[in-house]
């Protein structure tokens, strides 16, 4: 059933991008076709805290290896969403479910501040990221792998401390894809970094999730870091998904085009209008 | 990494040759003025005497072998009061730092205890004890007792809780969550412990040893003061200044190896 709802979905989809972009059209089969990602499927979905009710039912389907950004405004729910995708809190109502039966390293989360362990080398901080495999013969490879993957291989043994804000954050996304996980959950993972540091690190997230084709969810307060990398972008206001807006424009995508900003003002203005109703 | 290399080689060089010895100059300062003082009879050699004669009274009873004796049976009873005093603040720590339920249980007694001031238990571990080691032994364990409970219960409970969410999630079990995340964090808090412990075990020891003891240190200062000794009672003075700084040398020691990850102990 649930591979039967992803493959229709992703033919419609396929059609819609064919009318206009046969490129993005030949670079999206391919990467179905190698795709490790795990499809998400969200059913009326709620929580509360406490009398707060913070999710007030979401639906939501995402096709495996999408790219998707969720904005709002702040306490909207977004990053509630993001944590119960990741297992953090528990569900009140509804259900969330992968398609497929998954094991804890499929799915993985990255956050704000990067969470090294400051006594432990970058190496071993990336092995943390391997879970119960930390321990096998190949663990040091394969940190050191994944650490070659976000540019850091010459860091191997520095301890977290020395590193700037973008390179412990670049440990923290090592860390995460050592697993090689099939959905990878962001929450705001570049908030807190600076303008120049943030775009290259855009560029390294878009990178690496096309080379592995994992399903991506970002949770971001950056409606244009939110264009520039998604597939789609959905935008959540009071606990419920009021728009879900698809961005067709082919990749590597050029920043500041005319395409990207239209689409980023339009949904900006969703989200203000929100805002006026309140 | 040139960079690292770059500010921080250079003052790693200069570390053991100039502020090694920096550190030695007050000291060596106060025994020129002091000795300069006595030799003068600026002050009477009945108050004071003379660094020389604390040497030569050092000396002899070196020669004797009681100094190693006596320095010997000291260094014993504070090491173990302090092992065994420390195991047991460590262990309740852990424990009440871990369990709500073991907090819930203990944390409240063990306040209350610690705001009697052990030294004020002396008769009453007389009467216990006699004038026997177990007394001593008792006295330093307590006091060593409280700062290492209270430095590893703190250290624990302030371990960020955002590397726990982050052990949990990568699939860490309680075992390794303590081993990679819990026990690390609360190190540097654990060291604080045992630096105010050190301390603790000195103070008790002296007390200790002055009031009810028939070897040690303190006894050796107070058998010299029925005899007027007056320079054997400030040469066990100055061992223990000797031991205390041996005792805080060790652990700083210790603090920088286990603690070499920490900023704060690259620059010193």
């Amino acid at each position: 059933m649930q591979t039967v709802l992803r493959t229709a979905l992703s033919e419609t989809e396929l059609a819609s991008r064919a009318s206009f972009a046969p490129q993005a059209r030949l670079e999206r089969e391919e990467r179905r076709v190698q795709t490790s990602g795990l499809p998400l499927n969200i059913r009326g979905l709620r929580k509360s805290f406490g009398d707060n009710e913070v999710l007030r039912g979401i639906d939501l389907h995402i096709p495996a290896g999408q790219f998707v950004a969720i904005v709002g405004k702040s306490g909207c729910g977004k990053s509630t969403l993001l944590r119960l995708i990741a297992g953090l809190e528990k569900i009140d109502a509804g259900s969330i479910s992968f398609g497929d039966d998954v094991l804890p390293q499929d799915i993985r989360v990255m956050f704000q501040e990067p969470r090294l362990l400051p006594w432990a080398r970058v190496l071993s901080n990336v092995e943390v990221g391997l879970g119960r495999d930390c321990a096998s013969s190949d663990a040091h490879a394969r940190a050191g792998k994944a650490l070659a993957e976000v540019g850091l291989a010459d860091k191997r043994d520095q301890w977290p401390s020395v590193l700037s804000g973008g390179q412990k954050q670049r440990v923290a996304l090592a860390r995460a894809l050592v697993s090689r996980p099939r959905v990878l959950a962001f929450d705001e993972p570049l908030g807190a970094l600076d303008a120049l540091t943030r775009i290259s690190m855009q560029r390294l997230l878009e990178r690496v999730w096309r080379d592995q084709g994992f399903t991506a969810i970002l949770v971001t307060h950056d409606v244009s870091e939110a264009v520039a990398l998604a597939d789609r972008v959905l935008v959540i206001d009071e606990g419920r998904i009021a728009h879900d807006v698809m961005v067709n424009t082919i990749r590597p995508r050029e920043r500041g085009s005319a395409e990207l900003a239209r689409l980023e003002g339009s949904i900006l203005s969703r989200l203000l209008s929100a805002d006026d109703h309140t | 990494m040139s960079l690292v290399d770059r500010v921080f080689l250079p003052r790693k060089i200069r570390l053991p040759r100039v502020e090694g010895l920096v550190q030695w100059i007050v000291p060596l300062a106060i025994v020129v003025v002091w000795q300069v003082a006595s030799v003068t009879g600026f002050v009477p050699v009945r108050v004071l005497p003379a660094p020389s004669d604390v040497a030569l009274a050092g000396w002899k009873l070196l020669l004797s072998g009681e100094l190693i004796r006596n320095i010997w049976v000291s260094f014993w009873r504070a090491s173990i009061g302090f092992l065994i005093g420390g195991s047991i603040g460590f262990a309740f720590g852990l424990a009440n730092g871990l369990s709500q339920l073991s907090a819930k249980l203990t944390d409240t007694t063990l306040q209350m205890v610690r705001n009697v001031p052990h030294l004020a238990l002396i008769p009453l571990v007389i009467l216990w004890f006699g004038i026997d080691e177990s007394a001593k032994l008792f006295l330093v364990a307590l006091g060593v007792f409280f700062p290492i409970y209270l430095n590893t219960l703190h250290g624990i409970r302030t371990v960020d809780p955002q590397l726990i969410e982050m052990g949990r999630i990568y699939g860490m079990t309680d075992g390794e969550l303590f081993r990679r995340v819990i026990f690390p964090g609360a190190l540097p808090s654990i060291f604080v412990g045992i630096r105010f412990a050190l301390g603790i075990m000195w103070l008790t020891l002296i007390v200790a040893e002055t009031i009810a003891a028939s070897s040690g240190l303190g006894y050796m200062a107070m058998q010299a003061r029925e005899f007027m000794l007056i320079d054997v009672v400030v040469l066990s003075i100055l061992i223990y200044a000797l031991l205390g700084k041996l005792a805080d040398t060790a652990s700083r020691v210790l603090e920088r190896l286990m603690l070499s990850w920490h900023p704060a102990y690259w620059k010193r």
